[in-house]
This record gives structure tokens, sequence and C-alpha cells, in this order.
């Protein structure tokens, strides 16, 4: 295990080159080109159906470009094994699916999967791994209560930490606070930046709510009808202009007086 | 001792001594001590004779196909996320019959032979149902409605195979429809033991994958799964276990179906509960053949798959009543 030790990770590097995502003959993602700074926290922001969960999945794997390449480590990401990607490489996608009747502590387990062999038993570094995940996602006292006894809130923190015991260096995430109160949504932003500040892991999320992306973003990529429009620090990606282009909002942007991030304040009609 | 493990062991209990009820209890009805005596290699000529040649070997096909029949259910309705997925309701089993009756009536086929053609008969229903449902991605709900209208024509095409095969025997008629355990011979319990011998440790290495898959698919393939490569080899090994055995023995009404969600709900946890499955699917057949042969006989035996059709029914439709929209019991 190397929990304490964490920042010493080793380096990745994973990037979109010229890539092509469809759906159904439609491309949803067109000719983008991106790399994700490694150790860093990164948002993908945009309109709905501007395709940023679709990059996100061509990011993860889960699906194929119709042209272009995913690299991770100068290797395309579809030509290696998925249980080597997956050591490296979390994704936890917008609605998981927990199985009837399973506990909090065996659903996290079943993060260590890929750690696994076919014969091999379950080993202390497994235990370990889960151990701490229930601790860093504040989920431990709830390790044995079945998952739909939770609160949406506590059920995404289970979901995070079930990321957390596959342990990898790269984690995607698919909208991790919808449906979740302002609160929860923090602190499940909490636990992310807790994770990358700690234990030196990438995160890359898809995020709505654009005043917490800048908040918790170190870059981000903000994306317009398949397309990347911009692409940087919080200040630099979010401006009036560049609100105007992707969201069709006009905004006024000021400084977040608790994080000096940008701060959009939509200006409706009234 | 678990929750599991104390399940496990009480179910496997129940089993043997409903076992050992079914090898003792008939027309002449031998005492334990006797029974145990022949059992063991010692007895009278004719218990041995009724042990050995009449009831030991439907004692044991029911054992073997229940197995069969048990894991099959678990192992469609973990893997389509959906308890109405079991291979007697999406028309699977009756692929399996539909090939199984043709061979024997049309081809006059037997043994083995049959077998083969109710594996056969089973992975092309299945495999049409899995075109029929794919529409960039597999969904359960798609999956097992189409299954439904399959399961209709199955039926349909295996009443007219008995009509056009001139069957004058109607209880022979009735096994190939609902499932009867009264022509099990050593032959039979032959071929189902060498399959489970292939597909039992073919289910154990599978498993790990499909509690992944549990997940969804999108998890499951984060998490290092190759997913469509082992949903295909998760269908394949349970069809050919349900095709084997409907083969055997015909299809058992809701055997499959309710074994695993009767286990589920006795082990709790969310696993796979892949031995209580089995073991309730034993304890099951090895009931309701007890009562065909015994509590409902009048003159002619009745087919277990009837009683096994009783237990099975209200079953189903408490569970559509309670099924949501998203194909979820509640």
């Amino acid at each position: 295990m190397t929990q304490t030790d964490a920042p010493q990770r080793p380096t990745h590097d994973l990037r979109a080159d010229n890539v092509t995502l469809n759906y159904g003959g439609r491309d949803i993602v067109s000719n983008v080109s991106v790399g994700i700074p490694d150790g860093k926290m990164t948002v993908i922001v945009g309109a709905n159906a501007c395709g940023k969960s679709t990059l996100l999945r061509g990011l993860s794997r889960l699906l194929r470009p119709a042209s272009g390449r995913v690299m991770l480590d100068r290797r395309d990401i579809h030509s290696l094994q998925s249980k080597e990607v997956a050591q490296l490489v979390g994704i936890l996608p917008q609605s998981p699916i927990a199985p009837e009747g399973i506990t909090v502590r065996d659903l996290v387990a079943r993060g260590r999967y890929p750690h696994q062999g076919w014969f091999q038993q379950w080993s202390p570094s497994d235990e370990a791994a889960v151990e701490h995940a229930l601790n860093a996602t504040d989920t431990a006292e709830l390790a044995s209560r079945r998952i739909e006894e939770l609160s949406g809130g506590q059920r995404q923190r289970v979901w995070i930490a079930m990321a957390l015991s596959q342990n990898p260096d790269i984690l995607l995430l698919d909208e991790p606070t919808t449906f979740l109160d302002v609160r929860h949504q923090l602190d499940a932003l909490d636990v992310l930046a807790d994770l990358n500040r700690e234990r030196g892991t990438t995160v890359v999320m898809v995020l709505h709510e654009l005043n917490l992306a800048a908040r918790y973003a170190d870059h981000m990529i903000l994306m317009c009808e398949g397309r990347i429009l911009a692409q940087g620090t919080p200040s630099e990606v979010v401006t009036a202009e560049r609100m105007r282009e992707a969201f069709g909002l006009e905004a006024q942007i000021i400084d977040d007086p608790v994080s000096h991030s940008p701060m959009v304040i939509p200006l409706g009609r009234r | 001792m678990n929750r599991t493990q104390r399940i496990i062991t009480g179910l496997s209990i129940g089993a043997l001594a409903l076992a050992l009820v079914s090898i003792a209890v008939g027309a002449y009805t031998l005492a334990l001590p006797d029974l145990l005596a022949t059992l063991f290699g010692g007895g009278t000529p004719s218990d041995r004779f009724i042990v050995f040649k009449l009831r030991l070997p439907r004692v044991l096909l029911a054992m073997l196909v229940a197995v069969g029949f048990g894991l099959a259910g678990a192992l469609f309705q973990s893997l389509l996320r959906n308890p109405l997925a079991s291979p007697d309701i999406i028309g699977i089993s009756g692929g399996a019959s539909v090939a199984a009756v043709l061979s024997l009536l049309i081809f006059g086929a037997t043994g083995l032979v049959v077998s083969l053609s109710a594996l056969v008969g089973a992975l092309i229903v299945a495999f049409v149902i899995y075109l029929l449902s794919w529409r960039s991605g597999m969904n359960g709900m798609r999956f097992v409605l189409i299954g439904v209208g399959i399961a209709f024509m199955a039926q349909s095409v295996i009443g007219y195979l008995i009509t056009r095969g001139d069957v004058r025997d109607a209880q022979q008629a009735l096994v190939w429809m609902v499932g009867g355990l009264g022509g099990a011979s050593w032959e039979d319990v032959l071929i189902m033991v060498v399959s489970l011998v292939v597909l039992v440790p073919a289910v154990v290495l599978l498993a790990s994958r499909l509690r992944m898959l549990q997940l969804g698919d999108d998890l499951a393939a984060g998490l290092g799964v190759a997913v469509q490569r082992s949903r295909l080899a998760l269908i394949v090994v349970a069809v050919a276990l349900v095709a084997i055995a409907t083969a055997l023995v015909g299809p058992l009404a809701f055997v499959a179906f309710v074994s695993a969600p009767i286990a589920r709900r006795l082990v709790r946890g969310g696993g796979l509960a892949l031995v209580p499955s089995a073991l309730v699917a034993i304890v099951l057949v090895l009931g309701a053949d007890f009562v065909a042969q015994h509590l409902l006989a009048t003159g002619t035996q009745v087919p277990t798959g009837i009683v096994t059709g009783i237990v099975g029914a209200p079953y189903l439709l408490w569970l559509i009543s309670t099924t949501n929209r998203e194909g979820r019991a509640s």
C-alpha cells in the first residue's frame, strides 16, 4: 500500500487525439484533442447535450472512438487489457446500480476486482484499501448498512468509496453531485479534493454547477456542441463572453469571496 | 457460522431428508434402517430392486436437474437484472422443449441426441432473443418481453408437434408440456452428472464477473470486465444448464424462476446466492415430485411440473403486481 506516501504516485498521461465519438451514427464529440493534467482536478462543463459525458466515456474506454485515439501513457487505451486499465483508471458513471440488499462494505469491496486474479483470495491489501476508502469518505460507520437504507448523499459517498477502493491513479466521475442538495454536493467534492491533495489522484469530472466547478477545478474544460470552446484555469475559462457563447447566458462574473475563483452571476429579466 | 452458511446447512439437511423420504416411501414403504442398509450395500434383493432400479434414479435425477434449473435461473436473473428473466419465462426452456420433442417425435432420437438437440434449440432461441433485443446495448426488460413472446410461440409449436406426432399417451405429452420425472433412468442421471461436471466449474469461474455485471455495464467495464464477452459466456453456460435439464425432464415450470428469489430472500446481502439457489431448487423439485407421486396421484401419476406450476404461478402474479416500471421488484 502506498496510501501514506501518496504524492509520489507515478505520473500518467491521459489524452484524446483528434477523437470523434458517436452514438447511433450521430457525432456527439467531433475531432476533439485534449490532455488531462496529471495530479490535478479537471472539471468538464458545458450546456446540456454538449458532449461532456460522452467525452468522459471516451476517456474512460467505455466508448470506442469512431476516429482518433485515446492514449494512456502513450499507448492506445483500447489496445490495453481491460484489467490493466482498470488498475490505473477508475470511472464512476452517472447511475450505477446497487444489487438489492447489498451492504455498504460488500459494495465498496467490489471495487477491488481489477486487483484480483482468477483464483486469488481476498488479501490484506484488499482489506486495507476498503478500510481506507470507507474512512476517507466518512462511510465507515455505515459499513454494515444496506444501500437501500441510505440517503442520497450517503449513497453517493459510498459509490465514491467504491471508486477509491479500486485505488486508481486517475478517477473519472460523471456528475457525481447530481440529485444532491448543496451541502452534500460540497461534501462529495471535498472528498474528491482531499483525495487529489493527499494521494495525488488525478480527478476528472463532469459537473453542472458552474460556480462549484470553478471553485474545485485546477483545470476547466468548457464544451459547446461537441467541441472544446476553452480550457485552462477557471479564471481563464469562466468569462462573460464564454458563458454567452456556451450557454446563451448573459452573466456577470465576480470574484467568489470565499475561494477567489470566478463566480457566475446570471442576469435574468429581473 | 454466518447467515449464508446457516441457510446452506439448513437447506442441505432439508434436501437430504426429502431425498431419503422420497426413496423410502411408495407403494411399498421401506423402514429407515432397511433403506440405509440397502443404500450402503446390504438389504434384501427386492429392497435393492426397489431402491436402485425404481426410486434412486428418479430422486437423483430430480436433484441434478434442480441444480441445473436453479443455477440457470439465478444466472439469468442476475445477468439481466430482472426477476422475470428466468429461462422458463423467456422461452429458453421452450426452445429446448421444442427441439427435444422435434427430435423425439419426428426423428425418433433417444438419449444423448435428445439432450444435444435441446441444447441447440435453446441456444438458437437465446441467440434470436439476443439479436432482437440488441439496440446499441443490451436492455434487460426488452430481452424479457421478447422472450415472453417466444415462450408462447414455443408452447404452440410443442402443441402442434404433439398433435402431429400422434401421441396416444397423454401422460407422455404432458411431460413435454409441463415436465415430469416419471421416465427417469440411470442413463439420464449419467447425462446430467457429466453436464454438471463441465458446467458448474464454468459457473464458478464466471461468478466474479457476474458480480461486477450486477453493478451495471459501465461500472463493470470501468472495473475491468470485458462486458460483452463475459455476458455471452454466462448466457451460453446458463442456456446449457437449463437446456440439458429440460431435455431430460421437460420444462418443470417455474423452478428456475422461483428458486433464486427465494434463496436471496433467505440469505440476503445482494450476492449471487448460487449455492443456496441450487439447494432451494432441489428442495422444491423433490418436494413437488413427492406431492405429485403420493398426494395428488389418483390412479395415474401427476407430472411434477404441474405441482411446481401451482407453486410458481402465484409468485409470478405477485411479482408482476409489485414490480415497478423499471422492472425491479419493490
